[in-house]
């Protein structure tokens, strides 16, 4: 069994209510901050922790607070980034669902750092039910003294707010959720100015993950230097990781990031290896905006050394035979899947989230579903890969949000990788309609464990 | 005007405008057509937008351009019970496909129709963060998950006897 740091509670019957939470040590943490902790302090201890931003960009969390301007007489803001839309991800809403208390405690001790004196939870339309347990959480929170005016006699107002968006993946990206948060379209703005200078209502504002907030609870209980002692290099603490497709364990998981990417599918403790006793093909490590690879890339890099679940290693060899770490959403592909339909739906995906202000974006995305879909009903001409690669590389790069990277990424994995693949549904445009071209692409001896 | 939130709703509100900084009670504007979708049948006709501008004091296209751009927002009367049934990859490769033939099969309808009858619209949607516990669908504010062919007549079933019992 691996270190847990969030999750360690998540099966305490009740955990969920502000009585159990607190027997179990919770707030204590929060009262050490409040109590014995200037705000200079615990920006100290993030930093040292080397806790990298657990939303997809995995920024160094600590640097990121002191970059917050203090102009004299303008308020503050904490906004909590739930809006968890990543396909492939859904590791927010388990600790958002059973563990309320955990964010919130996070939350406190964070908004005190900062000194935002009204922090926002961003939370994406659909989790309703969600959104009802953090509100009763943050009830039970004010009751009891942990949130409201002058917190625990130190003085400290702190006040919790829960925003429900109305489904935009857009949203999720931290300018266009501060424009949803005033009530706009999630139109992402022109950075600079940071949210850290003007954000939301023109404040200085930090947006965070909700793991990253949570993961502040740890960080302070056992200080910086001890967190950052678990894991590995960069990587350090440990990390929830998303893991759905074809497994036999679907669920959410804690690891430290030690633990190898063969060991996380084939172990009994994580995903219990792949469902219905077929072979791996293909893995989205880190979220479908993180490039797919083929089974051989994923369990071994392109040197031939054993991979492992943290950022480093997951990005070694770069795009050319790497992926990344992202959002934690590991997505799974067995024998029997397509990756030209499955790239399909990515593609749709972006096209139906793309905001639209870019052309590169608005109209590259349509172009790519359009030209797999083509590909996927046997309609395509080799020329059309191509194409698909033009277009994917011209939305690179030349946009105002990385949605377009996001968009453009799968699709130009899913091409490296198994162009074969694509060849083969346009040169077998009958064929391809019935039946799937499996694993025939690794005719070179691929690793699968037994 | 005949579309208005009764005294419950008008607290409701009012609570989610406290939220927000003093003057800036657009930001509510999200949460507030939550709350009139609710409350005015499960979408959001011209009226009802034009009562959320003026109850915010903002513009009536605010309220379009915001009400047009998230999905969530239905522009159109929809049935009593939506069911948003998730397409996107980790979905299909879970076996989403099947789970939406059969419930057209079922419903006789198409995505985007809804049931004769009123009860069932059929939507299809991208990713809601249940990718694990797939194939899955959304129906008002929960989650219907794991889905097999047996589960999704069991769940039309609950809801025709939902409407049974309140009629
Ligand atoms: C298109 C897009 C979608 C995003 N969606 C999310 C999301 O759902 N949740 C999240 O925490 N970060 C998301 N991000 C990253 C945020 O912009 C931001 O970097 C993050 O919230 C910062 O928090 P962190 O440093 O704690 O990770 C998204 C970014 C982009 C470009
Ligand atoms: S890249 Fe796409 S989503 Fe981002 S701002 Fe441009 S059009 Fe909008
Ligand atoms: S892909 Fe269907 S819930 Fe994520």
């Amino acid at each position: 069994m691996g270190v847990k740091l969030l999750l360690e509670k998540a099966n305490v019957p009740g955990i969920r209510t502000y009585d159990v939470y607190r027997r179990e040590g919770g707030y204590v943490t929060a009262e050490k901050a409040l109590k014995e902790m200037t705000m200079e302090a615990i920006v100290e201890e993030v930093k040292k922790s080397g806790l990298r931003g657990r939303g997809g960009a995995g920024f160094p969390a600590g640097m990121k607070w002191s970059f917050i301007a203090k102009p004299e007489g303008v308020p503050r803001h904490l906004v909590c980034n739930a809006d968890e839309s990543e396909p492939g991800t859904f590791k927010d809403r388990y600790l958002m669902e059973f563990l309320p208390h955990l964010l919130i405690e996070g939350l406190l001790i964070s908004s005190y750092a900062l000194g935002s004196n009204d922090t926002y939870i961003y939370i994406r339309g659909e989790y309703a039910w969600v959104a009802s347990i953090l509100e009763e959480a943050i009830i039970e929170a004010t009751k009891n003294g942990f949130l409201g005016k002058n917190i625990l006699g130190t003085g400290f107002d702190c006040m919790i707010h829960v925003h429900r968006g109305a489904g935009a993946y857009i949203c999720g990206e931290e300018t266009a959720l501060i424009e949803s948060l005033e009530g706009k379209r999630g139109n992402p703005r022109i950075k600079p100015p940071f949210p850290a200078i003007q954000g939301v209502w023109m404040r200085p504002t930090v947006v965070n993950n909700v793991e990253t907030l949570a993961a502040i609870v740890p960080i302070i209980k056992m200080g910086g230097e001890a967190y950052a002692k678990i894991g590995v290099g960069r990587s350090t603490g440990t990390k929830l990781i998303s893991a759905c497709g074809n497994i036999n364990k679907p669920g959410v998981y804690e690891i430290d990031m030690t633990i190898s990417v063969e060991d996380f599918i084939y172990s009994d403790e994580y995903c219990g290896g792949i469902a219905n006793g077929k072979k791996l093909k293909a893995c989205i490590p880190g979220g479908s905006s993180v490039p797919i690879l083929p089974a051989n890339l994923l369990l071994k890099t392109a040197k031939g050394e054993t991979r492992y679940m943290n950022y480093e290693s997951l990005s070694d060899g770069g795009f050319a035979t790497g992926s990344m770490m992202g959002s934690g959403g590991f997505i799974v592909l067995d024998e029997d899947q397509c990756i030209v339909k499955h790239t399909l739906t990515l593609a749709r995906f972006y096209r139906h989230e793309s905001c639209g202000q870019c052309s590169p974006c608005r109209e590259g995305t349509g172009w790519m579903e359009k030209i797999i879909q083509k590909i996927e009903l046997g309609k395509g001409e080799i020329s059309d890969i191509d194409l698909l690669w033009d277009i994917q590389r011209k939305i690179e790069g030349n946009t105002i949000c990385p949605l377009g990277d996001a968009a453009a990424w799968p699709v130009a994995a899913a091409i490296r990788h198994f162009r074969d693949e694509f060849e083969w549904h346009i040169q077998n445009r009958a064929l391809s309609q019935t039946s799937n071209f499996g694993l025939q692409h690794y005719a070179d001896p691929i690793h699968v464990p037994a | 005007m005949s579309l208005q939130f009764n005294n419950e709703q008008m607290t409701e509100l009012k609570r989610l405008v406290a939220r927000y900084p003093e003057g800036k009670q657009k930001s509510a504007l999200l949460p507030v057509l939550h709350l009139a979708q609710d409350s005015f049948g499960g979408w959001l006709p011209t009226e009802a937008m034009d009562y959320v501008a003026s109850l915010l004091s903002i513009e009536p296209i605010e309220v379009y351009e915001v009400a047009t751009f998230y999905s969530m927002y239905n522009l159109k009367p929809v049935g009593k019970f939506v069911f948003e049934v998730c397409q996107t990859g980790p979905c299909m490769i879970s076996g989403s496909d099947n789970i939406i033939a059969y419930i057209q099969k079922q419903l006789g309808i198409l995505p985007g129709e809804t049931t004769k009858d009123g009860l069932f619209t059929l939507k299809l949607v991208e990713c809601l963060g249940a990718c694990g516990y797939a194939p899955m669908m959304q129906v008002g504010k929960v989650y219907r998950e794991h889905l097999t062919k047996e589960k999704v007549d069991a769940i039309i079933e609950e809801y025709r006897q939902q409407i049974i019992a309140q009629n």
